[in-house]
């Protein structure tokens, strides 16, 4: 079982409240978890990551076990400590200011 | 009696207002999809309780939604929209090759028979569609892809397609505008497109009678009178009475004929309305006074409505998608400001009343005549 935490728009976005659970096991990649995400919450595609080029939209950011994983390979392996469900992926807005 | 129901984006959201035929007791309901950018709402002619609506943030991109209850519920709909075939370039504000990038949905217009088909214009410029309710988008190449395409620059706002006027009386018939392209029309339902901009003269562009490259900022025809067009221009309000084969200004005795938007009258098919704004530096009312300008003879001679307006200290501006009317008798006009109002006229413009104070910026506005 892996943990997401989502930001507040993406949360509404989803109809979700707090974390949420994906039952992925083994070694799971970042790209393997925002396909799971994707296919369980069809509204957020495209709000992660660009639908055309997977690529992760400029301000938006991930974080686990303390770390910025954002800039990582989405085909990294997660921490052991996502894949074990004890701490969530967090995927963040960044905090980018505007109007 | 019927209703109206006036839909207004807003950068922080939309909003729904509603009121019966009298247009003085108005109800809002909103914000609907709070602290995101709501470029565009509007309805379906053929099923008015189907509203689509362009939700998008810096954050988490574009989305669509799609009301089938008048805004009571939404659920999101596709939000794929990607070019047709390689993307190629347009210009750059440097005159440089850029890389066409989709950034938002400007504009959404609904069918005027089918209200699962939508035309959606979009941020690089370009011209999409839906014919199963907005699950699925795909590009009308023909509108890139005619050859000025890679001339276009975008306009201070970014490179949108913002307007798209469809035509009752001749179907496949669409006319839209880009920012700062020009005006385009298709007589083939999107296939193929012709620029229409002569006539028109943009004294800041290095031809300033060129085919493309006019910032036009907005369009608008009276159903009745489908040869005839109404043009805000970056500078100059303009007509044409040949479909777009040749425009004439029309600015005559306005104050300034900067501006953004322009309506027509339902009931009146030369009677137009324009907001002055005294500049592109300044983007704000003449003399702090907000005035919306009425022509009763299809430009030319212009009077000032002003009853229960601002008259002073007022630095507001009325974006591009900001203006809508309604169907009654007498016609109702509606706009917004960057300051958050929501004007009404039930009377044709002769008098207003702020419907709301203090939304966000509004972005558009569009109104629903109901039964």
């Amino acid at each position: 079982m892996i943990r997401i935490g989502l930001p507040a728009h993406l949360r509404t976005l989803a109809r979700v409240a707090g974390e949420v659970e994906l039952d992925l096991t083994g070694a799971v990649t970042t790209r393997q978890l925002l396909d799971a995400l994707e296919e369980a919450y069809p509204a957020l595609r495209g709000t992660i990551r660009d639908q055309v080029s997977f690529e992760r939209r400029p301000f938006v950011r991930f974080y686990a076990c303390e770390e910025d994983l954002s800039h990582d390979s989405p085909d990294a392996v997660l921490p052991e400590t996502v894949l074990n469900g004890s701490e969530p992926f967090w995927i963040i807005g960044a905090i980018a200011g505007g109007a | 009696m019927s209703q109206v129901r006036v839909l207004v984006g807003t950068r922080k959201g939309a909003f729904i207002l509603s009121a019966d035929g009298k247009r003085k007791n108005w109800e809002v309901r909103g914000p609907f999809f709070g602290g995101w950018e709501m470029y565009h709402l509007k309805g379906s002619p053929a099923d008015p309780n189907r509203i689509y609506a362009s939700q998008s943030s810096g954050w988490f991109g574009q989305l669509i939604q799609r009301s089938d209850d008048g805004g009571e519920s939404w659920n999101p709909v596709g939000n794929k929209f990607a070019y047709d075939g390689v993307a190629g370039t347009h210009k750059w504000y440097d005159g440089t090759p850029h890389p066409w990038e989709f950034k938002r949905v400007w504009h959404l217009e609904p069918s005027l028979t089918d209200p699962d088909t939508v035309y959606a214009g979009v941020e690089d410029a370009a011209m999409f569609k839906t014919t199963d309710g907005g699950q699925t988008w795909a590009e009308l190449p023909g509108l890139r892809g005619h050859g000025s395409g890679p001339n276009w620059q975008p306009g201070a706002g970014g490179l949108g397609l913002h307007t798209i006027v469809l035509d009752r009386a001749n179907p496949g018939r669409i006319y839209i505008a880009i920012s700062a392209a020009g005006a385009f029309r298709s007589d083939d339902d999107g296939a193929s497109w012709k620029p229409i901009n002569r006539g028109l003269r943009s004294n800041y562009i290095p031809d300033p009678e060129a085919e493309t490259g006019h910032c036009v900022h907005r369009i608008a025809m009276h159903p009745s009178r489908p040869q005839t067009l109404f043009m805000q221009k970056h500078w100059d309000v303009l007509r044409t009475d040949d479909c777009g084969e040749s425009w004439r200004e029309v600015s005559g005795n306005l104050p300034t004929d900067f501006g953004f938007v322009v309506d027509v009258n339902s009931n009146e098919p030369e009677t137009i309305y324009v907001v002055p704004i005294k500049s592109d530096s300044e983007h704000y009312p003449m003399d702090g006074q907000l005035r919306v300008y009425r022509s009763r003879t299809g430009g030319d001679e212009w009077e000032a409505l002003s009853k229960g307006l601002p008259k002073n200290n007022c630095y507001v501006n009325v974006l591009r998608e900001s203006m809508a009317v309604d169907q009654m008798d007498p016609c109702g006009v509606y706009f917004g400001t960057t300051g958050g109002q929501v004007y009404a006229s039930p009377d044709g413009g002769e008098s207003w009343s702020a419907i709301v104070h203090d939304l966000p910026a509004v972005l558009s506005v569009e109104a629903q005549t109901l039964p």
